[in-house]
């Protein structure tokens, strides 16, 4: 790493906050100042060649792996450009294979463009990108990914990369063909035209050729886009591999809410950091210096982080010493300050959680989509971060494999390094077993027919190296996952009882009516005696009030049926009410009467009578597949099917609406 | 029609009048049957054998699983009595194709309808035989000086010499070896020495061990049949001949031995009629596999499941089991009769089985 460090270093002098460069050995040389020798020395040593060395730490560390990278890194600078630009981003990838080992990749967005005189920087030249400073959610971080891409192509075909950028409807779009000089670490530019281009009004294209190899499976580009359109439901994302087309469609036309850029908070910042913003601040006094620079510091607190320090609040920040700069990091970390604002995140929401997962797994027919949980905002190290967790169940997922655990980081999926990451842990911890998921020996991951998605976002998502592939162990984010994996966890044990319950009336069902009557049949054959009456056998066995509700989907609407059927041995009379969005009925027979948040029919059934409710009901996929149905003057225990009338049944439920 | 016959069709006729009484009265439909498993054999000091115990478990309508075993009771109870008023039999294999128009009461695998069966003899104390139903499986084979009669499908009978008057794969025994189809008419030998595997069957018989021995050898196919060991718990109790049992060295071997001398579970009901408590083992023992340096397997999970749950098993509670258990426990190893190969073809006949014949003092 102190290589890495000196070879971008030399290059790229306002070298920003650069999170993937390790802490320590900054500090390291700093403190003994000897940056500047090795520099002297390690200029020698090419960029190409560091990159040659290091690409695993770029996530280019085999023929498969790079493929997906080169893509990801594509994807994901098209997805923060659109999201900035509050575009509704239409995403087209498109892999294919030119030679042995080598494919052509393009990626194309319909962002705001890039303007000519950026492209070469943009993308020939390593540490160029406009969020170094940036505190804020966004996917990129470090100016180092699709440099890295073109690189990593000009070192495994030669070949140099295409570029396609368009920045309104009226203009021409430039073409820029680039390499770069690996050497000085400057984009070189190969042939430039000025082209026509009318697939998108504005918006970009990245083409380039790599040597890798193309697979299927959990590890793909496929999968990568997959998990992508599920975090990322207002994008549209075209996918084509070979000449085989996907379309990954949009499940919503809302951007995700707007990012707000924080100032750092002292409980995040390193040494490194302060020495950088001391050295360029502008502010005259250390303590104006913290209460500018620096988020929730006020008067009170500056003051007493200058007195934990015990640095003059009047001393101007240039002339700080590197030591007394470590005494106000220490001095930082003891002060009681306020947690940062958490305006900088944008959690997907539960809404379009459960509408992502619908729109991508939708071929597996779930039984049920757990309520996805968004986590209030928290924080580790002056970070904000938050956590989402969604979970899918039953259906034709398998059942009897571990559960497929979807990992994301600022709706990026994470493919590789399961196993060392924070999520999985957390989900490890978990005793799944009380949640009705099997777990052997009590701990590890969990087998059964469920999807288990865990969305880290964090202006500083803590990766356990460079490559990005997996969450750090922090105390603060497993107990966050935690809280929220066993907050759907608990649903989904409410679904499973409910489940089963339903499961053994089912089975009854199928006793009283098919195998009874049968059995009196066959025997009173035997006995050469005539068929015995089976109402009472039946209702003994059964001895339950039924509700059942059935539904069908199709285009915008629900075609719908409530059963009731008396299966107690005495006669009961009794109330149903069916929770309905009023303007959502199409048409109710028996009609019932309006009640509360929904409808309620007055039925008197005699034993084994039956009673039945169709609906045609307009709404969305999922709006009405289940029903929330209540029974009211009769003993509970026997009914199945439907829960006892709540209290607040007459109050309208307050809708719930997001606002940005 | 036999006595036996209209008999057994009275008392299967009750199963049918219970259950119609059950749901005349308004009743949930339900049979009781002993428990079948190891928790629930008792041994039975007068036979020297395990049997059933006392407790019952009850097969209900109000359960899904249980709603069809009554049905697919009843079914088979009808097609049994149209088969003794008709005097015809079936294979076990036989009616379970014919269940496949039972309609809801069908079955799903042949093991059920099997398992309804012995059910049905442990119900009724009649056995299969009494119910026109004859297993498919075919009996093990029989080479030693000893001769029978066998009643042939022409009502003839056929005298057999199982050394002089049968090829290389001896005698095989048919699935009725009660008196009136097989009888003992001759013998000269010491004793029977029942073998797991077809290959020391015939590494045996090609040494002439038989001979050389004095021992009638019978081949057990794995898991014996009935007639197997019905036909080896007669030849000890009317010829007064001791029984050897010879296996792989393996926990499902062990339980091969098991069923021969103290009866299987599946069949705990039959026990006093098919199982003979002198017989003995006499390998391959864990003891073995160190003493003659065997080539061994390594137990897999399975097995060593298997193991643990024979230290649990009743028939098994005796220091030789005990310890013979415990150590292949701890050498986590098995080995086939075959193993013994390793020190030659002739070591078996010629120094393994005697040693250990001797050491039992049978010969
Ligand atoms: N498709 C695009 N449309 C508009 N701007 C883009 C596009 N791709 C890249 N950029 C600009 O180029 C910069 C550099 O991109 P690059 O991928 O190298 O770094 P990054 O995304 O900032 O961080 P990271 O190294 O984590 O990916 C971005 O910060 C962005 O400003
Ligand atoms: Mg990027």
């Amino acid at each position: 790493m102190v290589l890495f460090l000196n070879v971008l270093g030399a290059c790229f002098s306002p070298c920003g906050r650069n999170v993937y460069i390790s802490m320590p050995y900054v500090q390291t040389m700093l403190n003994e100042n000897i940056a500047e020798v090795l520099a002297e020395r390690q200029k020698e040593i090419s960029v190409s060649e560091f990159f040659e060395r290091n690409k695993h730490v770029l996530g280019f560390d085999s023929p498969v792996k790079s493929l997906i990278t080169a893509v990801k890194e594509g994807v994901d600078n098209a997805l923060d450009a659109c999201e900035e630009a509050e575009i509704l981003p239409d995403l087209t990838v498109e892999i294919r294979k030119v030679e042995r080992n080598e494919y052509l990749i393009a990626i194309q967005d319909n962002g705001p463009g890039i303007v000519k005189r950026n492209i070469p920087k943009v993308f020939g030249q390593l540490l160029y990108g406009s969020r170094f400073h940036a505190i804020r959610q966004s996917r990129g971080q470090q100016g180092i990914g699709i440099s890295g891409v073109v690189m990593y192509s000009q070192l495994t075909t030669g070949r140099p990369a295409r570029i396609l950028s368009k920045t309104a409807k009226k203009m021409a779009a430039n073409e820029v063909f680039l390499s770069i000089d690996t050497k000085h670490n400057r984009p070189e530019v190969v042939k430039e035209d000025v082209v026509l281009w009318d697939e998108t009004e504005h918006g970009t294209r990245v083409e380039v050729y790599i040597k890798g190899r193309l697979l299927k499976g959990r590890q793909s580009v496929y999968e990568y886009l997959r998990r992508t359109a599920i975090v990322n439901p207002h994008a549209r994302i075209i996918y084509e591999e070979e000449g085989k087309k996907y379309i990954f469609e949009r499940a919503t036309d809302k951007l995700p809410k707007k990012t707000v850029e924080i100032r750092p908070h002292p409980y995040g910042v390193e040494l490194g950091t302060l020495l950088k913003m001391l050295k360029h601040s502008k502010n005259r006094q250390i303590n104006a210096f913290l209460m500018n620079e620096f988020s929730r510091v006020s008067a009170r607190v500056a003051e007493d982080i200058c007195s934990a320090a015990e640095i003059d609040p009047k001393k101007k920040p240039k002339e700080i010493s590197t030591d007394e700069a470590k005494k106000l990091v220490n001095a930082m970390k003891k002060v009681k300050i306020m947690a940062p604002p958490s305006d900088c995140l944008s959690p997907i929401g539960a809404h379009l959680i459960k509408k992502g997962l619908r729109n991508v797994l939708d071929e597996y027919s779930p039984e049920y989509y757990v309520p996805p949980i968004t986590r209030e905002p928290a924080v580790y190290s002056g970070n904000p971060f938050q956590v989402e967790v969604g979970m899918v169940y039953g259906g034709n997922l398998p059942k009897d494999q571990q559960v497929e655990i979807l990992r994301f980081a600022n709706r990026v999926p994470l493919l590789y390094q399961q196993g060392a990451c924070a999520i999985t842990h957390a989900i490890e911890r978990v005793k799944w077993k009380q949640y009705g998921l099997e777990q052997r020996s009590g701990k590890g991951i969990p087998a059964g027919p469920a999807i288990i998605l865990v969305h880290v976002a964090s202006t500083r998502v803590p990766f356990t190296s460079e490559a990005k592939e997996a969450v750090a162990d922090i105390p603060e984010i497993i107990e966050e996952i935690d809280k929220g994996l066993k907050e759907c966890a608990r649903h989904l044990r409410l679904h499973i009882k409910k489940q089963e319950k339903k499961k053994k009336v089912r089975d009854k069902f199928e006793i009283v009516q098919k195998i009874i009557p049968e059995i009196a049949k066959k025997s009173a054959e035997i006995v050469g005696k005539p068929v015995p009456p089976i109402d009472k056998t039946i209702t003994k066995i059964m001895g339950v009030l039924w509700v059942d509700y059935e539904s069908k989907y199709a285009k915008g609407a629900f075609d719908a049926k409530i059963t009731v059927i008396n299966y107690m041995e005495k006669k009961a009379k009794f109330s149903l009410y069916a929770e309905i969005e009023k303007e959502d009925i199409a048409s109710i027979s028996p009609e019932g009467t309006p009640d509360g948040r929904g409808i309620r029919w007055e039925l008197k059934l005699e034993p084994t009578e039956s009673f039945e409710i169709s609906l045609k009901l307009r709404g969305e996929r999922g709006d009405y597949s289940d029903m929330e149905l209540y029974t009211d003057g009769v003993n509970q225990v026997h009914v199945v099917g439907a829960e006892p009338l709540p209290g607040d049944w007459t109050l309208e439920k307050t809708k719930i609406v997001e606002v940005n | 029609m036999s006595a036996e016959s209209l008999n057994a069709v009275k008392s299967l006729e009750e199963i049918a009048k219970k259950i119609y009484e059950d749901i005349d009265k308004g009743r949930i439909p339900s049979m009781d049957i002993p428990v079948r498993t190891k928790n629930n054999i008792v041994f039975d000091i007068k036979h020297g054998v395990w049997k059933y115990g006392k407790s019952f478990g009850q097969r209900s309508a109000k359960k899904l699983d249980g709603a069809y075993m009554l049905l697919r009771t009843l079914y088979m109870l009808d097609f049994i009595k149209d088969m003794i008023r008709e005097n015809k039999s079936s294979t076990l294999r036989e009616m379970y194709y014919i269940s496949e128009g039972w309609k809801e009461g069908k079955f799903h695998a042949q093991d059920e309808s099997n398992s309804l069966v012995e059910d049905l003899e442990i119900i009724t104390r009649y056995m299969r035989e009494d119910f026109k139903l004859r297993p498919e499986e075919d009996g093990a084979r029989v080479i030693g000086n000893i001769t029978i009669d066998e009643v042939n499908r022409k009502g003839i009978k056929k005298r057999i010499n199982c050394r002089d008057d049968v090829g290389d794969s001896g005698y095989t025994v048919p699935y009725n070896v009660e008196k009136e189809k097989v009888s003992f008419v001759d013998l000269d030998a010491d004793f029977v020495l029942a073998i797991e595997t077809g290959g020391m069957f015939d590494r045996l018989v090609e040494n002439g061990f038989d001979e050389k021995e004095r021992a009638v050898l019978l081949h057990l196919k794995g898991q014996p049949a009935r007639s197997t060991r019905r036909l080896l718990k007669r030849m000890n109790e009317e010829l007064n001949l001791p029984v050897v049992v010879f296996t792989d060295g393996d926990p499902w071997s062990f339980r091969i031995f098991a069923s021969v001398a103290y009866g299987a579970i599946k069949t705990a009901h039959l026990s006093e009629y098919l199982a003979t408590p002198t017989a003995e083992f006499i390998g391959v023992t864990a003891s073995d596999i160190l003493n003659y340096e065997l080539p061994t397997d390594k137990l897999n999970d399975r097995d060593v499941e298997a193991l643990k749950a024979e230290l649990s098993d009743p028939r098994f509670q005796t220091d030789f089991w005990i310890s013979e258990i415990k150590a292949m426990l701890e050498i986590k190893k098995k080995a086939e009769q075959q193993a013994l190969a390793k020190y030659g073809l002739n070591y078996v006949t010629d120094t393994y089985l005697p040693e250990k014949l001797q050491e039992m003092s049978i010969i």
